[in-house]
């Protein structure tokens, strides 16, 4: 028993990355209908920067942890949107209109280019976060321990969840962004203005990576240039698990995966952990080839 | 009281390496019910498209007010006063029928309360269903709510494209009637239709189509009672 509730704290400490993750792919596909490969690799370099700021942050010496905590986050965050814009000026808005294989090909090559850029920047070893950016504090309730790094990932997931669904159904650039994923033609005949919209998209999507990246590095602390492909194609089958392009579904999508792959490794082996995971794709899609809540309500023609 | 509100001049739109408008002309002036009629494939859905600006035009000039819209991108247009009820509704069918009315003013900063209560009035149908998915909605329904989504945007010129298509004839009817009223409220209307017979009983003047070029023109009576265009559009009754 104790076995198990230990491992449903680490499967949503682990679900809230993929969580945030997959919401960067659901955001983009649901509006552009496009699978930004390159999404994955925002958050290894959110992981770097974070690092980087947090190293010359820290050896400054008069800046409070806490403060120093908070700034690194919200500078990482700012660094990959505008990372996130450029990427879809750059690689995506020029093949707009071209055949969908196109912008594949060109997500490809800058997931490609993001990557060994991070490797040339910082080299292919391992970097290490260090051990004492967060508390060590960890409580133990009813033989489960919990650290303070997994209840902050837990709840600042939660919350950004939160304000993220607020922000989609009840605000009117809400209201517009789930029109432009429905159809981009009428929304513009709302005055809608896509790219506009689409931008939206990609600073949100980038912002919630850059903290998933953050995480992954606080967490894990080791980080490699390829940590990009790891975590992205986790949170890309929980996108795909919840139905892609469903914001509430990359949510629940996450967290199950974060869940069933604690669970795989506590009972199982860590080892079987990626074979189950795409054991319960197969089985998931075969049920519901639209993944969890994939397109509920079929459009009239 | 015939002033220009809207000039259309030798425009010519392509697909590609096809030309579906092939240079055409024709005005309407303000608070008029324009109507284009055509076979299938004349291009008159291209030819609305550019006016709201999601298709490039290759050459030729679109005057609304004296700009030329073929210069301005599609969002912005609306906000100029040209709002459209697009060909096969395109309602945003996993949004509520009050989401979509609502999108219809995005481009205000508050939806105009006595507008709401218009189209509320036009169409009371929407108002029972408004919380319901636009995509549950019927043809007749989901016409309803194209239009008002469109007039929500407070427009001077309203462009509708076949809002008869596939609609049971009572709705028709009862949508014809509607758009007399938004006439009547002060609201150009550029018509597109292939019910012929019953857009040329609402507009003041016609205008007919024929493969990306404008073949005949006048006054909606005239047009009525012209054998041509009686042979190809209205059949031989009457
Ligand atoms: N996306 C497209 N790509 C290529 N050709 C197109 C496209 N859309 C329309 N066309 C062509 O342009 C011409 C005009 O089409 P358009 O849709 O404007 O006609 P329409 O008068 O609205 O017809 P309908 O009454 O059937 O709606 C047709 O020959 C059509 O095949
Ligand atoms: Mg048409």
């Amino acid at each position: 028993m104790d076995i198990f509730l230990q491992q449903v704290v680490n499967g949503l400490t682990i679900g809230s990355i993929y969580a945030l993750v997959a919401l960067g792919y659901t955001m983009v596909y649901g509006v552009m209908k496009l699978i930004n490969f390159a999404h994955g690799d925002m958050v290894a370099l959110s992981a770097y920067i974070g690092l980087v700021l947090y190293t010359q942050l820290a050896g400054l010496g008069f800046i409070p942890q806490p403060l120093t905590v908070v700034l690194v986050f919200l500078i990482t965050a700012l660094v990959i949107a505008i990372f996130g814009v450029l990427l879809e000026r750059i690689a995506y808005r020029p093949l707009r209109t071209a055949p969908r294989l196109s912008a594949v090909v060109s997500a490809l090559g800058a997931s490609m280019m993001i990557q060994n850029g991070i490797m040339l920047v910082w080299g292919p070893n391992i970097l290490i976060f260090p051990a004492d950016i967060l508390p060590a504090i960890s409580w133990n309730v009813a033989g489960v321990t919990i650290t303070f790094i997994q209840a902050a990932m837990i709840i600042i997931t939660i919350l950004l969840m939160i304000s993220l669904t607020l922000f989609i159904n009840y605000t009117k650039m809400g209201t517009a962004i789930r029109a432009s994923a429905i159809n981009q033609d009428a929304a513009k005949l709302m005055g809608i203005n896509v790219n506009l919209v689409i931008m939206i998209i990609f600073v949100i999507g980038s912002i919630l990576g850059a903290v998933g990246g953050l995480f992954i590095g606080m967490y894990y602390r080791g980080i490699t240039f390829n940590l990009g492909w790891v975590y992205g194609l986790n949170a890309f089958i929980a996108a795909i698990l919840g139905g892609i392009g469903n914001i509430p579904g990359s949510m629940i999508g996450g967290y199950l995966l974060g869940l069933f792959t604690a669970l795989i490794a506590g009972y199982v082996s860590s080892a079987w952990a990626e074979a189950f995971t795409f054991i319960l794709l197969i089985l998931i899609l075969i049920v519901r080839p639209t993944g969890i809540l994939g397109e509920r309500v079929a459009e009239k023609v | 009281m015939s002033e220009l509100l809207l000039e259309v001049k030798d425009l010519v739109v392509n697909y590609g390496s096809i030309q579906a408008i092939k240079g055409i002309n024709f005005s309407v002036n303000k608070g008029e019910i324009v109507s284009i009629l055509g076979a299938n494939g004349a291009g008159k859905t291209t030819t609305l498209r550019t006016i709201s600006g999601l298709l490039k035009a290759k050459s030729g000039q679109i005057l609304y007010n004296g700009t030329d819209l073929t210069k301005v991108p599609a969002h912005k247009i609306v906000r100029l006063g040209v709002a459209q009820s697009p060909e096969g509704r395109q309602v945003f069918g996993t949004l509520t029928v009050e989401e979509n009315i609502r999108l219809g003013a995005f481009t205000k900063k508050h939806a105009d309360k006595d507008t709401l209560e218009w189209i509320y009035e036009l169409f009371p149908r929407l108002l029972e269903r408004r919380k319901q998915l636009a995509g549950t909605l019927s043809g007749g329904e989901q016409q309803m709510l194209a239009i008002s989504r469109a007039l929500m945007a407070q427009p001077q010129l309203l462009l509708l494209d076949e809002p008869s298509l596939g609609i049971a004839p009572i709705l028709v009817k009862m949508i014809f009637q509607a758009v007399k009223k938004i006439s009547g409220h002060g609201v150009t209307v550029l018509l597109v239709e292939q019910n012929a017979k019953a857009a040329l009983k609402l507009a003041d003047r016609g205008y007919v189509l024929d493969v990306g070029h404008v073949n005949i023109e006048g006054n909606a009576k005239d047009l009525l009672n012209d054998p041509k265009v009686q042979e190809a559009y209205l059949g031989k009754k009457d």
